[in-house]
């Protein structure tokens, strides 16, 4: 791994050769991965550290006194650690292992939303929204009896913040949930003006990180935030594992979101009481060697640097906003390359993105064609669906050459 | 020939841009409407049946979605004409397949067979026939 300790720069070539999946040809093809934010490769690095718990440290958490759970106890709590560093959280018992973003969200939305939701309060989400921060609070509102409210966005898809005295005006808002960085735009939502507005209205503000997380630095102190959620896999961890930070005050309000083994304090017959943070809210066997992975890719993130990663995706999406106007019929979406993340959205005229996206396949080029889990967005912009080529730290500039070319070969088999 | 030659051959391509049947019918015998949420592709079909009740008379599709999902439905609309809705209710779904006669992924078979199934639903709710297996539902869902 090329690292440059100090300036803000890194050697995309060299990471790349961390991972392994680019060792291959696609359709005979250099494969073109342009998809990271669905989901991102992963560095040998860390599936090296997940064999590594399996072949020698691995027993069940919390439980035995035997050296094998003292060693999983111990890997899971040191990855634990480095997901609070990761968040700059104030507590290590406020960061809660989950799946992912969205079991994260689900469980603010059932835990916190069915105790403090009511008819007559609002729920305040954006049309920016993925699935995963849009449908936990269409649904918790809808079983509470609260209403749903959205902050539109401008033409260039940036949040219109000139609406939200609008929505004051109509209720009392409890929630505001929105992302930090839009999945299918790449717009950098302005967290902390949303955060302080949710606050004077007496809200809690939860967000969806889980698209920052892998590319920014993150600070939930500075976010100022009441809960964050983030996944693993869409920074080079594995999949099935996620993280919840919540405020200590407000967790340690809430009712349980699963029920069951490990996140008790003492069980009778007649009643169970809780146990502590974060124990309360991880029922059932941890998912250990992946909160392992986790830890690892944290540890290589933080090696290459998260403002150089930062740096190296803006530069990215300059490059590729300028390769693809290039593209006769090209229709490019999301506001303009300063304020959007390593995120670029596109449809081509006349052509359906999933045709877009097969014909590239077939050149070694895996974008994404659909609707991004952003269907509220997808309405908004008028289309069914875009495509969306995504950029991570190892992503090279003849990557979005090889999808420039693509296109127009996609263009030539429609002509 | 290329892998997207032989995908988006000629024939696929001229019934995309060229749709047969391509409208709406103002009182039809028999209609529905599908999704395939993955592509975001929609199909309406309209039907009318002949004098008998029973042949289809005419036939319309309205929808945008991908070339494979529209091309696949406007070739159905050319193959069930004159059809009795009996035997389209029951088409073996490879009589279409040898007609579109391209390599499909699995995703991509769900685009091609969205016509079919759609017109297959209007045909059992016109007639008041149970739907087959795997098409309960399709009416209020969305096609997974």
């Amino acid at each position: 791994m090329a690292v440059q300790a100090s300036t803000p720069t890194l050697d995309a070539r060299a990471i790349r050769a961390d991972f392994p999946i680019f060792e291959q040809l696609i359709h005979g093809k250099p494969l073109a991965f342009l998809d990271s934010a669905a989901s991102s490769q992963k560095p040998h690095q860390m599936m090296e550290a997940m064999t590594d718990f399996y072949s020698t440290s691995y027993a069940n958490v919390h439980r035995g006194v035997y050296v094998l759970a003292e060693r999983a106890t111990a890997a899971l709590e040191n990855a634990r650690e480095k997901v609070r560093a990761l968040m700059n959280a104030p507590d290590v018992r406020e960061i809660i292992f989950v799946r992912n973003a969205t079991e994260a969200i689900n469980l603010v939305a059932y835990s916190w939303g069915m105790s403090n939701l009511g008819p007559g309060d609002l729920v305040v989400v954006s049309e920016l929204e993925h699935h995963s921060n849009f449908v936990p609070w269409q649904y918790i509102a809808g079983k509470t009896g609260a209403s749903l409210v959205m902050i539109p966005l401008t033409e260039e898809g940036e949040l219109d913040l000139s609406a939200l005295d609008g929505i004051a005006a109509q209720g009392q808002i409890k929630v505001v949930a929105t992302n930090h960085v839009s999945n299918s735009l790449g717009t950098i939502n302005p967290v902390e003006k949303l955060v302080a507005w949710a606050h004077e209205q007496g809200a809690i503000f939860v967000c969806d990180a889980a698209q920052s997380a892998p590319h920014v630095p993150l600070d939930v102190q500075a976010l100022g935030a009441d809960f964050v959620a983030i996944s693993a896999h869409k920074m080079c961890g594995p999949s099935g594992v996620g993280a919840l930070w919540g405020r200590g005050e407000l967790l340690q309000k809430m009712e349980p979101f699963l029920t069951g083994g490990h996140m008790i304090s003492s069980v009778r017959l007649d009643k169970t009481t809780w146990g502590e943070l974060p124990h309360k809210f991880e029922a059932g066997t941890a998912p250990m060697a992946e909160a392992v992975g986790f830890g690892a890719a944290i540890d290589y993130l933080n090696a290459v640097g998260f403002e150089a990663i930062e740096a190296h995706e803006h530069e990215l999406a300059a490059y590729a906003l300028g390769r693809l106007a290039e593209v006769p019929g090209i229709t490019l979406y999301g506001p303009p390359a300063e304020r959007r993340a390593g995120i670029v959205s596109f449809n081509i005229e006349g052509i359906h993105p999933h045709d877009v996206a097969q014909i590239l396949d077939m050149q070694g080029v895996a974008i994404r064609a659909g609707h991004h889990c952003c269907q509220p967005l997808m309405q908004k912009l008028g289309v069914a669906a875009t495509n969306r080529a995504s950029f991570y730290l190892y992503t090279v500039q003849e990557e979005i050459d090889q999808l420039a070319d693509g296109l127009h070969t996609v263009r030539k088999v429609f002509a | 020939m290329s892998e997207f030659d032989q995908m988006y051959r000629e024939v696929i391509l001229d019934h995309y841009k060229n749709p047969r049947g391509h409208g709406t019918l103002e009182h039809p015998d028999a209609e529905a409407e599908g999704q395939n949420p993955l592509c975001g592709d929609e199909v309406s079909i309209y039907v009318a049946f002949g004098d008998d009740g029973e042949t289809i008379d005419e036939v319309k599709f309205s929808g945008r979605g991908c070339a494979i999902s529209q091309a696949a439905t406007s070739m159905l609309i050319e193959m069930v004409q004159g059809k009795t809705a009996t035997a389209v209710a029951s088409l073996d779904k490879q009589e279409l397949l040898d007609e579109i006669a391209i390599p499909l992924t699995p995703v991509r078979l769900k685009c091609a067979m969205l016509g079919l199934t759609t017109l297959k639903v209007a045909l059992h709710k016109a007639k008041g026939t149970p739907l087959p297996d795997g098409l309960a539902g399709f009416d209020e869902l969305e096609l997974l």
